[in-house]
């Protein structure tokens, strides 16, 4: 510990399951330079006074989405934060919101994942393509349709900012819906009905409020509120034409 | 056996929590006075059916001090509302694209906002000349 | 893709939510104005523009009736729509009763709306 390093204070949620009922905030006194990023800081903690403190980072450069936590109550990425930012006030860290905690800083990823898996975020092409015809023209124009909604690293971070999923935990989301929406805007695609099943679902859109929060703490810039809401427009059409149109909406 | 025991934290107060919701929660509740005053129409609405006598008797109440007091609440609520109804408008709407650029979100809450000026203008020029 | 998904009928009360939201928006502040401030206290505006005779005329013109319903209806939808879902982020989960008087009270005021709007004649 060098003498002009700095101290700042972080709080951090600690939960073992092994032996907590529940949560609780313990503090820790962390000397910090002006480059050190909240999970520097974490790990600092791990490093030096607690070996059992569990978190997740892979990457610490904003790409891999492993490391959302809440700090002072809102959800960002910790490599990408700076204790600096906070200095000489306490910082609080914990997991992230509406999610069951697993351990510490580490939440109960599953049904995110299976979430993932139920949007089928591949592309589903139009019809089969055989390798002699060649590969798929897109014109700028269809790339610029659908390029801002494969920005998301899957952090789940607009997943922590969402009441909406906190209230009820089947909603498929905003991050999963940008994706839904990623795949249904590419031309390439033609799968849009068959996800129209599951955007149109109770578990669908419509849980959504349009708080718009999720967009606000996206580090992605990916806009989620707007995949989610212009899907809302999607599937109200579909409830309405469903029996006009040749081969029905989805059931 | 799995030694895990994942821990769901609860919801209550979570609006409490951050500004954002806060704000969120103080714009959804404007639909109370929408409502409100929805109601107070319907009651003209009702009364201009039972005939002249029971519409002055509407138009009395809506005299009265209570009533002025009641609607001021009702007009800023519901300018409120309008405020933030354009506010969101950009995440709820699809990308408007013009000269092969996305307009952005000020473009259209200022748009939104602008189109709730003209028609109020219009309404009070109409009120205006076709009232007295 | 997911099994046993069941459709949701929310369409249905969001396209009326949205409709009477952006009603609301556009036309609310200046009608509160009118029909409770200026009108009444005769204030920047005519006292007389809600009198029985220009009111009854207003009533039984189609434009007037149309419009007339759509604020009367509209904003009460969008309302009860807003007032359900906080009553469930409040975390009261009244269900059932709760929609049936949120939605409830908006489907009544629609239907005197209307039957009242057809006595006045036209
Ligand atoms: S949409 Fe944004 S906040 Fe949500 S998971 Fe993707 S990158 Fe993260
Ligand atoms: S560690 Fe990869 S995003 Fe933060």
């Amino acid at each position: 510990m060098t003498e002009n390093l700095k101290i700042i204070e972080i709080e951090v949620l600690r939960y073992n399951p092994e032996s907590d009922q529940e949560p609780h905030l313990e503090v820790y006194s962390v000397p910090f330079s002006d480059d050190m990023s909240v999970l520097q800081g974490v790990q600092y903690i791990k490093d030096n006074f607690d070996g059992s403190l569990t978190f997740r980072w892979s990457c610490r450069m904003a790409i891999c989405g492993s490391c959302g936590m809440m700090i002072n109550g809102i959800p960002k990425l910790s490599c990408e934060t700076f204790l600096r930012d906070y200095y000489p006030d306490r910082i609080r860290v914990e997991a992230m919101a509406h999610f069951p905690i697993e351990k510490d800083l580490v939440v109960d990823l599953s049904g995110f994942i299976e979430k993932l898996e139920s949007i089928q975020p591949y592309i589903i092409p139009k019809e089969p393509r055989s390798l002699d015809q060649g590969e798929y023209i897109q014109s700028p124009k269809q790339f610029n349709d659908y390029i801002q909604f494969t920005s998301c690293i899957n952090c789940t971070l607009c997943y922590a900012a969402c009441p909406q999923f906190g209230l009820n935990p089947d909603f498929i989301g905003p991050g999963a819906i940008a994706l839904l929406h990623r795949y249904n805007m590419d031309s390439r695609d033609g799968a849009a009905a068959e996800r129209m099943e599951l955007v149109a679902s109770e578990e669908g859109v419509f849980n959504c409020s349009a708080v718009g929060y999720c967009s606000e703490v996206c580090p992605k810039h990916v806009d989620p509120a707007n995949a989610v809401n212009i899907n809302k427009t999607n599937a109200a059409k579909d409830y309405f034409l469903r029996f006009l149109s040749p081969k029905g909406g989805a059931k | 056996m799995s030694k895990r025991r994942p821990y769901v934290r609860s919801m209550e107060g979570w609006w409490k929590k951050n500004p954002y919701f806060v704000e969120y929660m103080i714009h959804e509740s404007t639909a109370l006075f929408v409502a409100g005053y929805a109601f107070v129409l319907l009651v003209g609405l009702i009364r201009l059916g039972q005939g002249e006598a029971a519409w002055n008797g509407w138009l009395e109440a809506m005299q009265s001090p209570l009533s002025l007091i009641f609607h001021l609440v009702f007009l800023v609520a519901i300018a409120y509302h309008t405020y933030t109804w354009f506010k969101i408008m950009p995440i709820t709407m699809p990308p408007i694209i013009v000269g092969g650029k996305r307009v952005g979100p000020g473009v259209i809450t200022g748009s939104g906002l602008l189109a709730a000026v003209g028609v109020s203008l219009v309404m009070l020029v109409l009120v205006f000349w076709f009232g007295g | 893709m997911k099994s046993g998904l069941k459709r949701s009928n929310a369409p249905i009360f969001w396209s009326l939510f949205g409709a009477g939201g952006m009603l609301s928006a556009l036309f609310g502040p200046a009608l509160v104005f009118i029909t409770g401030i200026a009108v009444p206290f005769g204030f920047l505006l005519p006292a007389d523009a809600m009198s029985y005779p220009k009111m009854l005329a207003f009533a039984q013109n189609l434009i007037g009736k149309g419009f007339i319903l759509a604020v009367i209806a509209l904003f009460l939808w969008f309302a009860a729509h807003r007032i359900y879902h906080s009553l469930h982020e409040f975390g009261i989960h009244a269900g059932l009763a709760a929609k049936l008087i949120c939605y409830g009270s908006a489907f009544v005021a629609t239907v005197i709306s209307v039957v009242v709007l057809l006595g006045l004649g036209f």
